[in-house]
């Protein structure tokens, strides 16, 4: 799907390149982890209760529904991490791990 | 004999004029703070790459953003400044903090907490959909990140930050579907004699409503919000019932929800600080005196944490509490006179009761909330499980209520359900301060795996 948020200000900034899901984006200097992913696509990550995607909320580190997970298995809160050069970021776990959810 | 040493959390409004106060004083506090600049929420610097002229941030606030972020880059070694640094735990006189994938515990002497506050808000059918955000959220992003939410957008709650925020957004370029206030023109009407206080920030809210008539954007009142619609790829539009009972909806693919703040009181609380019911702002906070002096005698409260003054409330309390500081460690400097400052804050004190009276909580609405409607986010309980767990186990009080449901319990640690679920179990004729208050518990922000002990032990340092 396409972007959910709407880019309005900022002007002309230099290209960041990370990976979502294994697809190359490009996002912007100064973007938020959850901006870079929310310019291009609707959602950061599927509800552990199997309540379907969720696209943060407070973005200001308080609410934690941001929370995604990165190529090597660790996690990070999207509101407030730089988007940096290279980042491989997924919006569901790594790998076989299988994250118990309640629908599975 | 060496310094005391004075920690403060948080580096917005309250927490910057606290460590201005003490270096003037030949103090050099420790300022520990979750962003990577000063500012706070209200007055948030954009990262460099995104910088853009004060004025078009932070519009009539300029000049006060301009100046508070003035002042405390102006301390520079005066202060100990540490950014990025979350402060997750409290136990006796020791703070623990993580920055990045460091863990430290940091001793003190004397606390002040400025830990400012998060939006209050209240559940609506379908608002964990993505594409819902806070009012602050809404404006964080704007603000910080040059985005919008979505667009078209739909507006829902009451308070000073509803016309505001949708001011922005249409300003901005933004499409606002509508602006949906809860309130009515009639409990504006009675709070005036309060908000008389501050007649500029009456006249600022006046004129966003009419600049946003301007624009053409709706703005209804009285509104009860039913649902956020849409399907499982995000918000479809709103629906809400008018005053006259009828029954409207508006399409949009974003919604940003807030009423109000809510005080962030966890490590005033994990202090052990003694707590009062707030009847005007519906919440619990911190009991101080008129300086910032909690129950216990080293720690301090200053701004929004304390209480919900706003961003000029909270610049004065933050000097106030530093000066109280000041004062119980005997390093007053001759000639200070908090009694002018004391003075001004009951200006803003009779003003932010106004503003309580005139955009008042919808606890009615959270009390008959539907059944099926999301509580819980964390943890995707909804209310209908919820009022089942009452009933079936008889829990009467929030605490007990959370072990038994695990609502309160989830990552938020009810910052986003506590005011609604207070409501749902205090029920009936039970006032909201009978279910007391949910416990926080450290971390009070989740700690990814992987964090360590730092290099040294900060404590040691400082």
């Amino acid at each position: 799907m396409k972007g959910r948020m709407v880019r309005l200000a900022g002007g002309d900034r230099p290209a960041v390149g990370f990976r979502l899901d294994g697809r190359s984006l490009e996002a912007r200097a100064g973007d938020t982890v959850l901006t870079a992913v929310l310019t291009q696509v609707g959602s950061l990550r599927l509800s552990e209760f199997g309540d379907g995607p969720r696209a943060g909320f407070c973005l200001m580190a308080a609410c934690q529904d941001c929370w995604m997970w990165t190529e090597d298995g660790g996690r990070l809160r999207a509101c407030d991490t730089p988007v940096s050069e290279g980042m491989a970021l997924r919006t569901t776990p790594p790998g076989d791990e299988t994250w118990p959810t309640r629908a599975s | 004999m060496a310094d005391p040493r004075i920690v403060i959390v948080g580096a917005g409004p309250a927490g910057c004029r606290a460590a201005e106060c003490l270096a003037a004083a030949g103090i050099r506090p420790l300022v520990l703070d979750e962003a990577p600049a000063s500012g706070g929420q209200i007055y948030r610097r954009p990262p460099p790459a995104l910088d853009r002229p004060a004025r078009s941030l932070y519009g009539a606030d300029a000049a006060k953003a301009e100046a508070l972020h003035r002042s405390f880059d102006a301390l520079a070694k005066r202060v100990d400044y540490r950014p990025a640094t979350t402060v997750w735990g409290l136990d006796g006189d020791r703070l623990f903090v993580r920055r990045g994938s460091e863990a430290a515990v940091v001793g003190f002497d004397r606390l002040i907490l400025a830990t400012g506050a998060t939006d209050r808000v209240m559940p609506v059918r379908g608002w964990t959909r993505p594409g819902v955000y806070t009012l602050g959220g809404a404006q964080i992003a704007l603000k910080a990140q040059g985005v919008a939410i979505g667009s078209p957008v739909v507006f829902i709650g009451a308070g000073p930050l509803l016309v505001l925020v949708a001011w922005q957004y249409a300003k901005a370029g933004a499409k606002v579907a509508a602006v949906l206030d809860t309130s009515r023109l009639a409990d504006q009407c009675a709070a005036l004699p309060l908000l008389a206080a501050r007649p500029g920030m009456l006249a600022r809210g006046a004129g966003l409503r009419l600049a946003l008539k301007r624009m053409q954007v709706s703005v209804h009142q009285g509104v009860s919000p039913l649902e956020i619609t849409g399907d499982a790829g995000g918000v479809g539009g709103v629906a809400w019932r008018a005053p006259d009972g009828s029954l409207r909806d508006v399409a949009a693919n974003a919604v940003a929800l807030g009423w109000h703040l809510r005080s962030e009181t966890q490590l005033a609380e994990l202090a052990g600080c003694d707590f009062d019911f707030d009847p005007v702002w519906r919440q619990w906070t911190p009991r101080t005196d008129r300086f910032g002096r909690s129950s216990r005698g080293d720690v301090y409260l200053a701004g929004d944490g304390m209480k919900i003054l706003g961003a000029d409330g909270a610049e004065l309390a933050g000097r106030l509490a530093a000066t109280a500081v000041l004062e119980d460690i005997g390093r007053l400097p001759q000639g200070a006179r908090p009694d002018r400052l004391e003075r001004r804050q009951k200006r803003f004190a009779r003003f932010s009761r106004g503003l309580a009276r005139a955009f008042p909580f919808p606890a009615e609405a959270c009390r008959s909330l539907a059944d099926d409607a999301l509580l819980c986010r964390c943890e995707a309980i909804t209310v209908g499980e919820y009022r089942a767990t009452l009933q079936r186990t008889g829990a009467s009080e929030l605490n007990r209520a959370k072990a038994l449901s695990r609502v309160g319990m989830g990552r938020c640690q009810g910052r986003y359900c506590g005011a609604a679920a207070a409501e749902i179990v205090a029920s009936g004729e039970t006032p909201v301060a009978g279910a007391g208050r949910l416990r926080p518990q450290a971390p009070i922000k989740p700690l990814p795996a992987g964090v360590r002990a730092g290099a040294g032990d900060q404590a040691e340092e400082a």
